[in-house]
């Protein structure tokens, strides 16, 4: 029995740091990993759709669609701010980290000055289950259950829908596509907008487990950075097998000597790997297939 | 229009102008206003619990200067905000002390920032107060601090705890000097009562997953949680362990009497949750509700009137006194006030006087407890606790200043 407890224990954290870092780097997969755009704006995205989640669901929406509408709302603020800066900003990758590190600044200010230093929350719902005699929380299941749903989801919409295709084609060879009739600035601000509801999605979905302050992205961007910087280029070939490797680690190194030391192992590893395969797992997975 | 008439006009503006001055404040004597540096953040991770400082400051100020002043003159504040950023608190310690030449500062909330600034003050000979609750121990004739320490709020609140839940405790404290030294107060006095630590775990400001910590104390078998944690990020505890059903009772020197987690989280995630604390706006004497009132009356949108805020409006008055008996701003002069031993102010926490050998503050220590639907209760009071730690370990301002920060592990040297 104790051994059941400690190993769905360690599975339990696995399948947690696990959601943790999928949900928060998808969105930075796609406008970093993908696009190339360094997008130190990525936490205020997620705070966007936090804070739009938790203020719907307080007035009454049901949780599923509030979350869904934090990703819509994030997604738009990611439209508009494409159009706005980031268009300009497309191979000049110093100049769009001033630039959404500045959006950054706004966006945490704007909402420290508007909207308060803190905001109610909403509890998480679901409550708990007893499993070998220990309580585990059943939304953070739900958690892992949308993380993998939303690997299988990416996965669909890039490879297997017409969008998908245009907007790799698009992010890969913008010359060829764009010669080949595809409006290519809408497909960049349509890429954009959907790293930036991705991002939504995240704060959407922590909402309710966390504490909602206007600067609650940053608790996020080290993680993603890190996933993505890890993964490369490529989501599903870099980032999921790095979100496994990273969650290993951090995970290990947590359980056994504490979250100050997962968060060591975290950085460490992206170290390495910067050193080691400067284009990430995914770089490296498709130079050994090649 | 020509020079000689834009040089007119420009005369004409200036006397307007004094004028204008010498009517709005014309109580006032000729020396100039006392002038008040105030270093709080006003944004970043610490804002929510800080704000209400600066307020707390800006009302003892309005309420001084409505009276007369200090000495006959105006209090004066020069604000900025330290966003959260101890390198901001030492970029502004410098300038309110060598720019501003201000005569006394109101700095800091996180203990790594009052390290921070502290050297500075130290450099330049300043008076700085320090308003918060901390780990104790510093011990510098620079400094006042009218903040609660650990004598004061874990010598009480641990051994409550103990004879009502049980022997066996976890803490979880925020990795940095504060939640380090705060743990090492809490093991002392557990291991004094004959208790037993069950586990012990630092988290790194900025961490806000806690599925281990979690998992960890759940294993633990422990009777109650010390939770000593810090910042907005690592408040994301009580949410998760709610969730998770960890229902084990927990005590904070910290919490609730700081930011207000009984207001900002649903309930019940915080029940259950005891808490030792010098002020908190539910107190229900009626020095407390006047002060609510007199808060709301100027700041009618605040979200919460901490004990920070007290301590700061406290300090004011404090400040006042020793300014008022000493006859002048000179830092001797107010140290030599303060020596006689009777700088007490009647506040809204209750009586309150400055120990001479620490300049630290005498407090009433309230026991909050946070129900089920986060209302808050009081099943015990304490009347003036002393900051006797210092003074028994050794430090006497009034002798010598050595400047340092002591801990139950690293006492003052013997003499």
């Amino acid at each position: 029995m104790a051994l059941f407890q400690s190993l769905f224990g360690m599975l339990y954290q696995f399948g947690d740091t696990f959601a943790f870092l999928v949900i928060a780097c998808a969105g930075l997969a796609v406008i970093f990993g993908m696009m190339g755009v360094i997008n130190l704006a990525h936490g205020e995205f997620i705070m966007c759709g936090a804070y739009v989640t938790a203020s719907l669901a307080r007035v009454g929406v049901p949780l599923p669609m509030a979350v869904l509408a934090g990703a819509l709302a994030a997604g738009f603020v990611g439209v508009i701010v494409e159009r706005l800066v980031i268009r300009h900003l497309y191979h000049r990758p110093l100049d769009s980290i001033i630039a959404t590190w500045g959006i950054s600044l706004i966006a945490t200010q704007g909402v420290l000055i508007f909207l308060g230093s803190t905001m109610q929350g909403v509890g998480t719902p679901l409550g708990s289950v007893d499993i070998g005699g220990r309580f585990y929380s059943i939304y953070r299941f739900v958690l892992m259950g949308a993380a993998v749903g939303l690997l299988g989801g990416l996965y669909l919409l890039f490879y297997h829908t017409r969008f998908g295709v245009i907007a790799r084609a698009t992010i890969q060879k913008p010359q060829m596509a764009h010669a080949l009739g595809v409006n290519t600035g809408r497909m960049y601000g349509l890429t954009f907008g959907l790293g930036a509801a991705l991002a939504g999605l995240a704060g959407g979905l922590y909402a309710p487990t966390m504490t909602m302050v206007p600067t609650m992205g940053a608790t996020f961007i080290v993680e993603s950075f890190v996933t993505v910087v890890v993964g490369g280029a490529d989501i599903f070939v870099g980032a999921a097998p790095a979100v496994a490797i990273l969650a290993f680690i951090k995970t290990g190194l947590t359980a056994w000597y504490g979250q100050l030391f997962g968060q060591i192992g975290l950085l460490v590893t992206v170290i390495l790997v910067i050193r080691v395969l400067p284009g990430g797992l995914s770089g490296w997975l498709k130079g050994t297939t090649r | 229009m020509t020079d000689r008439h834009s040089s007119l006009f420009a005369k004409g503006l200036m006397a307007g102008a004094a004028m204008a001055l010498a009517l709005a404040c014309p109580a006032f004597a000729q020396d100039g206003p006392i002038k008040i540096g105030v270093l709080e953040d006003q944004s970043g991770d610490f804002a929510a619990a800080t704000m209400v400082k600066v307020h707390a400051i800006q009302l003892a100020a309005k309420e001084i200067n409505d009276a007369g002043g200090i000495d006959g003159r105006p209090v004066e504040l020069v604000v900025y905000d330290t966003q959260s950023d101890n390198r901001r608190f030492q970029e502004f310690m410098r300038r309110v002390l060598q720019s501003d030449k201000v005569d006394a500062v109101f700095a800091g909330f996180s203990s790594a920032s009052r390290e921070a600034y502290r050297p500075i003050v130290n450099q330049f000979d300043g008076l700085a107060f320090y308003n918060n609750q901390y780990e104790g121990g510093v011990c510098d004739s620079n400094m006042i601090v009218t903040g609660a320490v650990p004598e004061q709020q874990f010598s009480t609140l641990i051994p409550w705890m103990m004879e009502e839940y049980g022997p066996n405790v976890y803490t979880i404290a925020a990795d940095y000097n504060f939640g380090q030294i705060s743990a090492e107060w809490v093991r002392q006095i557990v291991e004094e009562n004959g208790g037993n630590m069950v586990g012990e775990e630092f988290i790194p400001l900025g961490v806000s997953q806690f599925g281990q910590t979690i998992q960890n104390i759940q294993a633990a078998d422990a009777d109650f949680v010390v939770t000593l944690i810090v910042g907005a990020a690592q408040a994301s505890y009580y949410e998760q362990a709610a969730a998770a059903n960890v229902g084990l009772p927990m005590a904070s020197s910290v919490n609730v009497g700081q930011g207000y987690e009984h207001k900002r989280f649903n309930p019940p995630s915080l029940a259950n949750m005891y808490v030792t604390t010098n002020y908190i706006e539910e107190i229900d004497t009626p020095a407390s509700k006047a002060f609510v009132e007199k808060f709301h009356g100027m700041f009618p949108d605040e979200t919460y009137i901490n004990q920070e805020a007290a301590n700061s409006y406290i300090a004011m008055y404090l400040y006042k006194q020793m300014v008022e008996r000493a006859g002048s701003t000179d830092h001797d002069a107010i140290r030599a006030v303060i020596a006689e031993g009777d700088v007490c102010f009647e506040g809204p926490s209750g009586n309150t006087c400055l120990d001479p050998q620490s300049q630290h503050m005498s407090h009433t220590i309230y026991l909050a407890k946070v129900g089920d639907d986060h209302s808050i209760t009081f099943p015990k009071v304490w009347e003036d606790i002393k900051p006797y730690w210092l003074g028994e370990a050794g430090c006497d301002l009034t002798k010598s200043d050595p400047s340092a920060q002591y801990t139950p592990s690293s006492p003052p040297p013997a003499q």
